[in-house]
C-alpha cells in the first residue's frame, strides 16, 4: 500500500514504462508530422518555410526528443518481440542493456550531426 | 470479451511492429544522413518526386503505422483510463483511418505532386 | 547479530479495505523471518492479528505477504535483506485479491481463474491403459518442467499490473498452469484451453512487465509461459481454430 511502488521498481518494468509513454508521444506526434510532410503539396517555398521554423534550437532540441522517442520505441520493441516469439530464459536482462545503448547511441549520432 | 478478435488484434499489431522495426531503422537512417546535408526543400523533393520504390516504401510504412498505433492505443484506453467497448474500438477505426489518409497524403504531396 | 538496532518498527495492516497501519516495536534477532516478526507479533504483543502459515519451510505458500511493497514468502524472507536502514518494515496483505483482515486475502478469484484457464489435467487414457512414454529431453516436456513446480501462492497475481488494470485478466499463474498442459502430450483439453486464455482477458493482455518472473520465488518464469501461450493461440487462430 504505502511501499507498494517498490514491487515495480524493477528494469524490465521501466521498459514498459518507456515504450507506452515513448509509444504516446509518437501517436500524439504523427498527425503534426503528416500535416508538415503535407506542405510538400503547397511547393517548395511552403516547405522551405516550415524547414527554416525546424533550425530554430529549441525545435531542434524537440526533434532530438523525437529521435530518441523513436528509437527507445524502435529498440524496446525489437525486444518485445524476441522476448515474445524466441523461446527465452537467461538472456533478457542483455536484451535490455543492448536496447538502452542503441537508443542512446541514437541520440548522441543525432546530436553530432546537428551542432 | 472476444477472444478471437483480441487474438487477432495481437497479431496485427506485432506483424505490423515487424515491419515497421524494418522501417524504422530504414527511416532513423535516413533522417541522421538528412541531417547531415543539411538538404533544402527542393533537393529534397528532387530526389523524392517521382520515386516510385520510395513512394511505395512510405506508403506502406503509413499504412503500418495505421494498424499498429490504434491498437496500442487500445490498451493504453483500457488500462490506464478504463475506457473500453464498442464505442472505443470504433473511435480507434475512425482514428486508424484518419490516420492512413492524413499519411497517404503526405505521400503524395512528397513522392507524386 | 548482524543488525545495527535491536528493535524493528514493524507497521502491520490491520482490518479490510478500509483498514489502517498500525506499528509495533519486536525485538531483533538474529536469522529472524518476516514470519517470525508476524508470529512474534500475534503470541506477544496482539492475538487478534489474523494472518495464514502452515509448513514454515517455503513448501505450503500459504504465508505470502506484501513485505515493504513487496510480494514475498514471509517463511524465506530475512528481516536482514529486507529491513529499510532505519529498522522499519512494512507488512501488508497481498496486492489484487479482496482483504478480508488484516495480512488474510480472499484467494478465491486467483483460484477460479485457475478453472477458467483450464488449469486441470484432462485425461485420455483410464487405469487399464499402459502408461504414456515421455522423453525427460523432449522440448515438450522441458517446457512443462520449467513451469510445473507453481505451488500457487499467489505472489505472481499479487505482482503483476495488468490484473490490477484489467480485473477479468487469467494473471500469470493461471496462464502458466495452461502452457504447462498444453505440453503435456497425455493432456486431452488442448482446443478448449487455447481458447480458454487468448484474447484480452487472457494471455494477450500480458505486457511483458516481467514482475512475475522477478518475484517468483520458485524462479519459475509465468512470462516465458505466457509468451508460449501467445505464440500457440495465434497459430490456432490462423489456422481457423479460434
Amino acid at each position: 500500500m504505502n511501499k507498494a511502488w517498490r514491487s515495480r521498481n524493477h528494469p524490465a518494468y521501466w521498459a514498459f514504462i518507456v515504450h507506452r509513454l515513448s509509444g504516446l508521444l509518437l501517436v500524439l506526434f504523427l498527425p503534426f508530422h503528416f500535416w508538415a510532410l503535407g506542405r510538400a503539396l503547397h511547393g517548395a517555398a511552403a516547405m522551405d518555410g516550415f524547414l527554416r521554423w525546424t533550425d530554430q534550437p529549441l525545435v531542434k532540441f524537440a526533434e532530438l526528443g523525437l529521435v530518441v522517442l523513436l528509437g527507445a520505441h524502435f529498440t524496446g520493441g525489437v525486444r518485445l518481440l524476441m522476448l515474445e516469439f524466441l523461446d527465452w530464459r537467461e538472456w533478457q536482462k542483455a536484451l535490455l542493456a543492448v536496447a538502452t545503448v542503441v537508443t542512446v547511441a541514437i541520440g548522441i549520432v543525432f546530436l553530432v550531426h546537428v551542432a | 470479451m472476444n477472444a478471437g478478435r483480441d487474438t487477432y488484434l495481437w497479431l496485427a499489431q506485432r506483424i505490423s511492429a515487424m515491419i515497421l522495426g524494418i522501417f524504422v531503422l530504414a527511416h532513423l537512417i535516413t533522417i541522421l544522413y538528412v541531417m547531415r546535408d543539411n538538404l533544402s526543400a527542393a533537393d529534397i523533393l528532387s530526389r523524392t518526386q517521382g520515386n516510385v520504390a520510395l513512394m511505395l516504401f512510405y506508403g506502406l510504412f503509413v499504412l503500418a503505422v495505421s494498424v499498429h498505433a490504434p491498437i496500442g492505443l487500445r490498451a493504453v484506453l483500457a488500462e490506464w483510463f478504463g475506457l473500453a467497448g464498442k464505442a472505443v474500438d470504433w473511435s480507434l477505426l475512425v482514428l486508424a483511418l484518419m490516420l492512413a489518409a492524413w499519411g497517404f497524403r503526405a505521400v503524395w504531396g512528397v513522392f507524386v505532386a | 547479530m548482524t543488525s545495527t538496532s535491536d528493535k524493528l518498527t514493524v507497521r502491520v495492516w490491520r482490518g479490510a479495505a478500509d483498514g489502517e497501519f498500525r506499528a509495533y516495536d519486536v525485538p531483533r534477532l538474529p536469522s529472524q523471518t518476516v514470519l517470525d516478526v508476524v508470529t512474534h507479533i500475534q503470541r506477544a504483543i496482539d492475538p487478534n492479528l489474523s494472518y495464514r502459515f502452515a509448513c514454515r519451510v517455503g513448501m505450503c505458500g500459504s504465508c505470502a505477504m506484501s513485505v515493504n511493497g513487496v510480494a514475498r514468502w514471509t517463511c524465506r524472507t530475512h528481516v536482514d535483506k529486507v529491513v529499510d536502514g532505519n529498522g522499519e518494515l512494512e507488512l501488508g496483505p497481498l496486492r489484487n485479491l479482496p482483504v478480508i483482515k488484516d495480512l488474510v486475502c480472499d484467494m478465491r478469484s486467483f483460484f477460479d481463474k485457475w478453472a477458467s484457464a483450464r488449469g486441470y489435467f484432462h485425461p485420455t487414457r483410464n487405469r487399464t491403459d499402459d502408461l504414456e512414454r515421455i522423453s525427460p529431453t523432449s522440448r515438450a516436456r522441458k517446457r512443462a518442467d520449467a513451469g510445473v513446480e507453481c505451488i500457487g501462492c499467489g505472489v505472481c497475481y499479487s505482482s503483476c499490473d495488468v490484473v490490477s488494470w484489467r480485473p477479468d485478466y487469467l494473471g500469470p499463474a493461471a496462464l502458466n498452469r495452461a502452457w504447462t498442459l498444453i505440453n503435456d502430450v497425455r493432456d486431452g483439453g488442448r482446443a478448449e484451453r487455447i481458447a480458454a486464455v487468448a484474447g484480452d482477458s487472457g494471455c494477450h493482455a500480458c505486457h511483458t512487465h516481467i514482475s512475475c518472473t522477478e518475484r517468483c520465488p520458485k524462479g519459475i518464469s509465468p512470462t516465458a509461459s505466457i509468451a508460449g501461450l501467445k505464440r500457440a493461440t495465434a497459430l490456432a487462430a490462423l489456422k481457423g481454430e479460434l
